[in-house]
């Protein structure tokens, strides 16, 4: 066994008590005075699948966004545990923010694949983050980084396709290639936007087993955003109801009746009896 | 307008005539034809003048043929010149053009780096290459040196406008999903943004070294080096025989020239590789023709 093996055995041991997310009084306004989040406090730990759910334009997306810094929260704390310790995400610029992203996955509701480049390539993207702007321009990946994309291709059921150009893939085979690619960073939580609203019901069921699948065999918090409430209530341990940019509802997928998800939603004619 | 549309239950009482002209754009019409005749006149272009020409030009013409090639040597070294202003320019051009079209994207880059790049950029569009050439002779003296700094300036201009604009409407989602692997930028400019574009930019690159092997036939005649030299002193000595052979000798090297872009083209863009382009001609005809059709 190799010191990075070993090293890599010693980080999974690791993750299983500590990585996570602690997110304290976030608040993100696009416009001053107008905010899409106004406070949320929320623990995100252990192997466990989050699905937040709440109506379009809550701030779902934002919320997410906000954690991995595409979008820049106005106010509050987000701290992110990782088996190197802890860092405020609200507080890292530059290359410590670079550095701090290699740690949470992201996997997109339009898939994001870099459409020209092959599967292999997509995967290999998510090592980015660990290599030199001159090894990437010169495509040096470690052989244990493409070792391991293999693995992950296996994985995701898609071991024939790494020569594949990702132009030519399905939308369920590109979820696939997605999620792969931000298995690749071995990070320490991995959030999913709307990553089922583009697929169909049975394709998207597919989605979410591999996402909780992964949860377990990573041992890595997911946090998913959704609309499909069953689908959520199928695959979640824990779902979250947002509704105007607060929390509403935090617990269990048995817990949301038809009252929750008034309050959630708003109306009820849409409510199946 | 609006009773008619009131009152129809039944057909409308008024018409609409559709594609009918306002009485501004009649009287646009009228006075832009009145122009083209002010031009005329003020031209002297006139039917006389015009047959007399043809006449003119038919001894010309005459006198062209047969092309004579007995100042070989001569010719040769004008059109070895002017290949190598061409290729030196092209390279050049695009090394400088690279970087500043990458600054001048306004959706990756902030406004104090775009706004400059694009202001250069826009600077070597400005003027026609053979202003720049004279320009340049003046400058640094007559010769190929100021032929190739004038046509480096014209692919600049050309290929970091279009280069900017390729970059510009590319999908940030797919650079996104990128930086949010905590790539660094430069890994994100390698992975995510020129992938989107280098199929685009092999298609400027080529288009423009088949632009400069035009105009570095042409810059001689202002003295910066190249055929155009040759062929206008040609003129002025009434070898209209050397003429006809400089002219020919120009048309085959833009055709070559058409077919090494050709080539380099399809080995960049639609992947065919080395071996394949010489192999089986009429089928990748075929394939040529459906591909532009699509």
């Amino acid at each position: 066994m190799t010191v990075r093996q070993q090293k890599q055995k010693q980080r999974l041991k690791a993750t299983k008590v500590t990585t996570g997310l602690r997110i304290r009084g976030l608040v993100k306004a696009y416009r001053p005075g107008h905010s899409v989040l106004k406070g949320i406090d929320l623990d995100i730990l252990g192997q466990e699948v989050t699905a937040i759910i709440g109506p379009s334009g809550t701030g779902k997306s934002t919320l997410l966004r906000c954690i991995n810094r595409l979008v820049e929260p106005s106010e509050g704390q987000i701290v992110l545990s990782t088996s190197d310790g802890e860092i405020d995400m609200t507080q890292v610029r530059g290359l410590a923010l670079r550095r701090a992203r290699r740690n949470i996955g992201m996997v997109f509701q339009e898939y994001n694949l870099v459409e020209r480049l092959t599967v292999m390539e997509n995967l290999l993207t998510g090592r980015l983050g660990f290599m030199s702007a001159w090894s990437a321009w010169f495509r040096n990946f470690r052989q244990s980084d493409i070792d391991q994309a293999y693995r992950f291709l296996d994985t995701v059921g898609l071991a024939d396709f790494a020569g594949q150009r990702a132009d030519a893939l399905s939308g369920g085979q590109r979820q696939r290639v997605g999620i792969a690619r931000a298995l690749m960073q071995t990070p320490a939580v991995l959030l999913a936007d709307e990553p089922t609203s583009s697929l169909d019901p049975k394709t998207s069921s597919e989605i979410m087993e591999l996402l909780t699948e992964q949860a377990r065999a990573q041992q890595i918090p997911v946090v998913i955003n959704m609309h499909d409430v069953e689908l959520a209530k199928r695959y979640a341990t824990r779902l979250i109801g947002m509704s105007d940019g607060k929390v509403v509802y935090d617990g269990a997928g048995s817990g949301l009746d038809h009252g929750m998800l008034k309050t959630i939603y708003g109306g009820e004619s849409w409510l199946v009896p | 307008m609006v009773s008619a549309i009131a009152s129809a239950s039944g057909t409308p009482t008024t018409s609409i005539r559709p594609f009918a002209l306002s009485g501004r754009a009649k009287i646009g019409c009228v006075i832009g034809l009145l122009y083209v005749v002010y031009a005329c006149s003020q031209l002297d272009v006139t039917w006389a003048r015009f047959s007399a020409g043809l006449s003119h030009a038919g001894n010309f013409l005459g006198r062209m043929f047969p092309p004579n090639f007995d100042r070989h040597a001569l010719l040769i070294k004008g059109l070895g010149e002017s290949l190598e202003i061409a290729v030196l320019a092209s390279v050049l051009g695009i090394a400088l053009a690279l970087p500043l079209g990458l600054f001048g994207a306004r959706n990756l880059m902030p406004t104090w780096v775009s706004w400059p790049a694009r202001a250069m950029v826009a600077l070597c569009r400005a003027l026609h290459p053979v202003i720049v050439a004279i320009l340049f002779v003046k400058a640094v003296g007559f010769g190929a040196l100021a032929g190739i700094l004038a046509l480096t300036v014209a692919s600049i201009g050309f290929i970091g406008k279009l280069f900017t604009e390729a970059i510009e409407e590319i999908s940030l989602k797919q650079v996104e999903a990128v930086r949010s692997t905590g790539a660094s930028f430069a890994s994100l400019i390698i992975f995510a943004v020129m992938p989107q574009v280098f199929a685009r930019f092999i298609g400027f690159c080529t288009y423009q070294f088949d632009s400069n092997l035009r105009n570095s036939t042409m810059v001689g005649i202002v003295g910066a080096g190249g055929i155009g030299g040759t062929l206008f002193s040609a003129f002025q000595r009434f070898d209209y025989d050397f003429v006809a052979a400089i002219l020919l000798t120009i048309i085959t090297l833009i055709m070559l020239g058409e077919v090494l872009a050709n080539i380099i083209r399809r080995i960049f863009i639609d992947n065919v590789s080395v071996g394949d382009l010489f192999k089986g001609q009429a089928h990748q005809n075929t394939t040529r023709k459906m591909t532009s059709l699509r």
